[in-house]
Formats: structure tokens, C-alpha cells, sequence
């Protein structure tokens, strides 16, 4: 190597030194504001069921600090005196027989459309993408009918019957590009070694396509514990009532807003979803398929 | 352990023919090879033996049952993927038993099959890691051990080896002959590398659009084409074919290829030959044919003078190439025979090994 070009090289790592430095600079200064931006709104929440009424209600006090000492006040009268608990045990239910009718259906439907060729599967495939796409502030009015119909009117198990009309359909979606992406050999082999299509979906593309279940379960989940508009249209009554609207309505009065025990409900209606988002991301392994095939 | 055929059979793809009415007859414990370019129907005609594409017309037949309607678990047969199939979440012992668990075989049993297996392909040592934690050559082991576990009727191969490293799939090569020459099963193997075939072949099957070109043995196909195509195929460099025609010379008779270059027929050859006399033919001559004159037998009408164009050394030979009537012709000559790109050479075709083809029909005379 000549000087000249062992300078050039020096030249052209220190630069590719300095140009990754910054590449680092920018990634964290971003990644520490969008951190700080959304961390705040539950900051907030937290300080604000942790104070008193009367300190929440004194228009002079600092939002961001609890000045005149922490109190639990919030929380024992959201459990005592309201119906809350009746509204989580009825979003456990609803939430918890959704995502199984939605993975029972998507899974069952995403393996069909994936790999059995049957007539007008493809339009079929597309048909349920297509579902997914009407909004359910359309769809709450006909759906409305059809739950009176069945007499399921102010029943929390309309939710079960009406959530999967949105879960269903995307849960399906994201299974049949994880089925996709099996190599059609698997299959193939399983054939061959005397698997029949039950056993082939049971021990072989469920297990290879766990990553996709996962994150179809998530979105099944998430949907059903945060949904709105259906259980403020279809539920009337306290004790069939959700946690999203019931807590809305019960700690809403005219324009009395109990914002202590608001934030206190809010809080620990978010915990069960971010204990499975933990729990299960965990075992969101992507590239379980690696190794399959040649790769 | 079972005899395979194929009988008429045809497979459509809705307006595509894939396979054109194909016969075949697989004895018990034979090695068949399928060869042929990328299209030819090979694969298809495997995977049809496998219950995994559905027979348009025809019948296929395993130990003397018609297994059209028969899904592929129920055939009683073993395949090896090009891409190995292994199932990712299993480790190698649980991808090994994962047919014998199936079919709820005793757990001693399955041990002791597996362990055999493994014995057989060396891979004792990996029965407990996952396939990712595999190199590509242990996967392909770990797939054929799949296939050996189960005791099949009938072994099927689909390009087992066309993932693999060249030194690597030499090995594996060797490795699939000796294991059936221990487990002796019938075997049909799917490969288009013309090599592997006449390596591992009892039999080689050559296919071409869709059609049986020739079947026969490797030494056969080599020596006696049936087909232009056959003749092309087989043999690696591939035969060297030239425009010529047939003078009659007094008795004997002229070849001409070029208005300067004519060989004289064998006598052996010459009566096979002597109804194409003026006719339109292809001269076909593999390269190791074309040497720097050597031996004493030669008949020196059969040499004649080139300039080289490009060498290649091989080491233990050299290939060289030059032009006749603007074709280009490979020749194989010791390497110490070997001269200089630019350079005049002094060839001699061995026209005992000749062949003649008729370009209407492609048919070897």
C-alpha cells in the first residue's frame, strides 16, 4: 500500500467513524424525545390518582407533582363505591371468549385459504381483507338490528358475538401471510410421514407460524379490551356494562369529572393489556422458520 | 421393498402437458435416476410416485397396487426435498420419529430405528440440536435420515443434492449410494446434473418436454443415444455435433464436414450408414474423442490441422477448443499435448466412436 492510499484510508475510516457516531447521536436524541412524549400522558395519570380530590380540584396547584402527600384514596373508592370491578370481570369474559372464537376462526380459516386450492378461495381471501375495511361507526346500525333480533340488546355476550366481525377478519389476514410463508415442502413432508390436515395445522403450522398467532392474539385482544363504540350502542345497564364505557359514565356525571378516580381507572384498565404485551412478546420469536429449508 | 410402474401416465396443468404419456417399469431394490433440463416433467413424475400431484390419465402402480387414489401417507413411501423440509420447531430425533410417532409406533421401537438411522448417516451426535443449528450437508443427512427411519416400500429423491456445496454434494453423492446399497430399497431419484445420474443410477431415465427420451444404463446411455438430445445430454463437455454429409468413396464411405476436412467411415460403421448417403446429417463426437494423435491403431486419414482458439487445463487433462465451419468444437488432450491460444494444432477424431444423427427425426442411425 502506497502513503497515499494508507491515507486515504485512514481518512475514510475516521470519517465512517464520525458519520456512525452521529448516526447514534440522532438515533438517541429522537429515541429519548418520542420517549419522554409518550410517557408523559401516563405520568400523568399516575400523579393524578395518586392525590387527594381536593388537591386535583386547587386550580394553583402544579399538576405534575403531588405536593400535599400520596394517597390510595382514588383507588379504594373506585373498587368500593363504583361498579369498576364489575366492568373488568365483564371485559375479562368478553375479551378472553373473543380472542378464542377469533383465533379458533382465523386460525381454521387462514390454513384453509392458504393451502387448500378449492373453488373461489382467492376471491374469498380477498373478500375477508375487504370486511376489515368498513368501519365499525357504519356497521353499528345494521349490527344493532341483528343483535335486537337475537334478544342480546343490553347483554354483554353481544360484544362476544359482535367483536369478531372485526377480529376475524385482520387475525385472518395476518394468518394466511404467516401460512404463506411455510415452505410448501413442510407440508409436504408431513403428508408423506402421515399426517392428515388436522394433524399437519396442529404440529407443524401452528408451532412454525407462532410468531404470526402471537401477534394475531395481541391485535384480538387489544381490539376487545379497548373497543367503544359497540358496548356504548349495546349496553345499557351497569352489571352487563365494559370497562371502557362503564367507566366513562359512571365517573362522568353532567360536567362533574372525577378525574382521580378517571386516571385510577384508566391506569389499571391499561395493566392487563400491557402484562400480555410483556408476557407474550417474550415468546414472539420471529424467524422460527429459519432452518426449515435451505437458507 | 416394491416394484414401481407407470403406466400411460399424463399430467395436464390445465392447457400444459406436463408429462406426455410416460411408461415406466421400476424393479424391486433398483436405483432409478430421472434426468433431464429444468421443464422436462422429472419432478412431476416424482411427485406423482408420491401421491402429491394427482395423475391426469394413466396409473401408477407400488408393489403391483394401482395408488392413484391413494394419499401419499398411505403409499408407504419416503421423500428427500431439495430444500430438506425439516420442521423447524422439531429437534432431529423428533423430525426422525415424527412418521413412526404418527403412526403410533412403540417408543422403544422408535428409539431404536432412529438410533440405526443415525448410525447409518453419522449423525448420532446432532439427534438433540434443531435443524438451524445444522450445516446443509447435516440437514440433507438428517432428511434422508427421516426417509430411512420410516422402512419405506419406496425411496424418492427430488434434487437432494442441488443445495449443497460441489465438494459437499460429492460426498453426499457417495454417501446415497452406499446407504442404499446397505438399506436396498427401490429408489427413484430426481436430478437434472447428468453427472449424479450416471454416478448413483442403476438405471438412468432421461426426460426431455415431457417425454421419455432413452432409459438405460449409464455406460449405455453414454456409448449408445438413442437421441440427438440423449447424445447432448449425457456426457460433460457435451458431445460436439457438426453439420455433415456421406460421399460414397468406391467401397467405402467419405465424411464431409467442411469442403478442406473429410474422414473416412470405419468399416464396422459403414453398412449401418450407407442408406443416408447425400442426405443432410449431424456428426456427433464427444470431446474425448478428439485428441492430439495418439495410439498406434490410428488411421492418419483421421488427423487434421486446427488453430486453438481457447485452452482450459483441467490438471489431469486439458480441453481445447477451436472452430470447424464457424461451429465451435471442444477436443480433451493430455496436457503436455496442449499449445498456445493462436497456435496450429494437430487433432485426430476417433471416428470409431462416431455417431450420426438425422436432423429431421433427431434419431441416432
Amino acid at each position: 500500500m502506497t502513503a497515499a492510499t494508507a491515507e486515504y484510508a485512514r481518512a475514510s475510516g475516521a470519517s465512517l467513524k464520525r458519520s456512525r457516531r452521529w448516526a447514534l447521536f440522532t438515533s438517541y436524541f429522537f429515541l429519548v424525545l418520542f420517549a419522554i412524549f409518550f410517557l408523559i400522558p401516563p405520568y400523568y395519570m399516575i400523579v393524578t390518582s395518586l392525590k387527594s380530590d381536593a388537591e386535583v380540584a386547587h386550580l394553583a396547584s402544579n399538576p405534575w407533582i403531588i405536593a400535599n402527600g400520596l394517597t390510595l384514596e382514588q383507588y379504594r373508592l373506585l373498587f368500593r363505591e363504583t361498579d369498576f370491578l364489575i366492568y373488568f370481570k365483564n371485559t375479562v369474559i368478553v375479551t378472553l371468549c373473543v380472542v378464542a372464537i377469533t383465533m379458533v376462526v382465523s386460525v381454521l380459516a387462514a390454513f384453509s385459504l392458504s393451502r387448500m386450492r378449492f373453488w373461489g378461495s382467492g376471491i374469498l381471501a380477498t373478500g375477508i381483507f375487504l370486511t376489515y375495511l368498513i368501519p365499525d361507526t357504519l356497521l353499528f346500525i345494521p349490527l344493532f338490528q341483528i343483535v335486537r333480533g337475537l334478544g342480546l340488546l343490553n347483554s354483554y355476550w353481544s360484544m362476544v358475538l359482535v367483536y369478531p366481525t372485526l377480529t376475524v377478519p385482520f387475525c385472518t389476514w395476518i394468518m394466511i401471510g404467516y401460512f404463506q410463508s411455510i415452505p410448501k415442502e413442510l407440508d409436504e413432508a408431513a403428508l408423506i410421514d402421515g399426517a392428515g390436515h388436522m394433524q399437519m395445522l396442529l404440529k407443524i403450522f401452528i408451532p412454525v407460524a407462532l410468531p404470526g398467532i402471537i401477534a394475531a392474539t395481541i391485535f384480538a385482544f387489544t381490539v376487545s379490551w379497548a373497543a367503544f363504540v359497540y358496548p356504548i350502542a349495546f349496553l345499557f345497564s351497569a352489571d352487563q356494562q365494559v370497562l371502557t364505557v362503564g367507566t366513562v359514565t359512571s365517573l362522568i356525571k353532567a360536567d362533574v369529572y372525577k378525574w382521580g378516580m378517571l386516571m385510577a381507572g384508566a391506569l389499571v384498565a391499561a395493566a392487563p393489556p400491557l402484562i400480555v404485551y410483556a408476557f407474550l412478546m417474550d415468546y414472539y420469536i420471529a424467524g422460527l422458520t429459519a432452518g426449515a429449508t435451505k437458507g | 421393498m416394491a416394484d414401481v410402474a407407470l403406466r400411460n401416465v399424463v399430467k395436464r396443468f390445465d392447457e400444459v402437458e406436463a408429462v406426455r404419456n410416460i411408461s415406466l417399469n421400476i424393479p424391486d431394490n433398483e436405483f432409478v435416476v430421472l434426468v433431464g433440463p429444468s421443464g422436462c416433467g422429472k419432478s412431476t413424475t416424482l411427485r406423482m410416485i408420491a401421491g402429491l400431484e394427482e395423475v391426469t390419465e394413466g396409473e401408477i402402480l407400488i408393489g403391483g397396487d394401482v395408488v392413484n387414489d391413494v394419499p401419499p401417507k398411505d403409499r408407504d413411501i419416503a421423500m428427500v426435498f431439495q430444500n430438506y423440509a425439516l420442521y423447524p420447531h422439531m429437534t432431529v430425533f423428533e423430525n426422525m420419529s415424527f412418521g413412526l410417532r404418527l403412526r403410533r409406533t412403540p417408543k422403544a421401537e422408535i428409539r431404536a430405528r432412529v438410533e440405526q438411522a443415525a448410525k447409518i448417516l453419522d449423525i448420532t451426535d446432532l439427534l438433540d440440536r434443531r435443524p438451524k443449528q445444522l450445516s446443509g450437508g447435516q440437514r440433507q443427512r438428517v432428511a434422508m435420515g427421516r426417509a430411512i427411519v420410516r422402512n419405506p416400500k419406496v425411496f424418492l429423491f427430488d434434487e437432494p443434492l442441488s443445495n449443497l456445496d460441489a465438494k459437499l454434494r460429492v460426498q453426499m453423492r457417495t454417501e446415497i449410494k452406499r446407504v442404499h446399497q446397505k438399506v436396498k430399497t427401490t429408489t427413484v431419484y430426481v436430478t437434472h446434473d447428468q453427472v449424479e445420474a450416471m454416478t448413483l443410477a442403476d438405471r438412468v431415465v432421461v426426460m426431455n418436454g415431457g417425454r421419455i427420451e432413452q432409459i438405460g444404463r449409464p455406460h449405455e446411455l453414454y456409448h449408445r443415444p438413442k437421441t440427438r438430445f440423449v447424445a447432448g445430454f449425457i456426457g460433460s463437455p457435451a458431445m460436439n455435433f457438426l453439420p455433415a454429409r456421406l460421399q460414397p468413396n468406391g467401397e467405402a464411405l467419405l465424411l464431409r464436414i467442411a469442403p478442406e476436412l473429410a474422414f473416412p467411415i470405419p468399416v464396422a460403421h459403414a453398412a449401418r450408414y450407407r442408406a443416408s448417403v447425400g442426405k443432410d446429417l449431424v456428426f456427433g463426437l464427444r470431446p474425448e474423442h478428439i485428441t492430439e494423435p495418439r495410439g498406434e491403431q490410428r488411421d492418419p486419414r483421421c488427423e487434421f490441422s486446427r488453430t486453438v482458439d481457447v485452452i482450459e487445463p483441467m490438471g489431469m487433462e486439458t480441453m481445447v477448443f477451436f472452430t470447424v465451419n464457424g461451429t465451435e468444437v471442444c477436443a480433451r488432450v493430455e496436457p503436455s499435448a496442449a499449445v498456445a491460444p493462436g497456435q496450429p494444432m494437430r487433432l485426430y477424431a476417433n471416428l470409431n466412436h462416431m455417431h450420426l444423427i438425422d436432423p429431421a427425426t433427431e434419431l441416432v442411425l
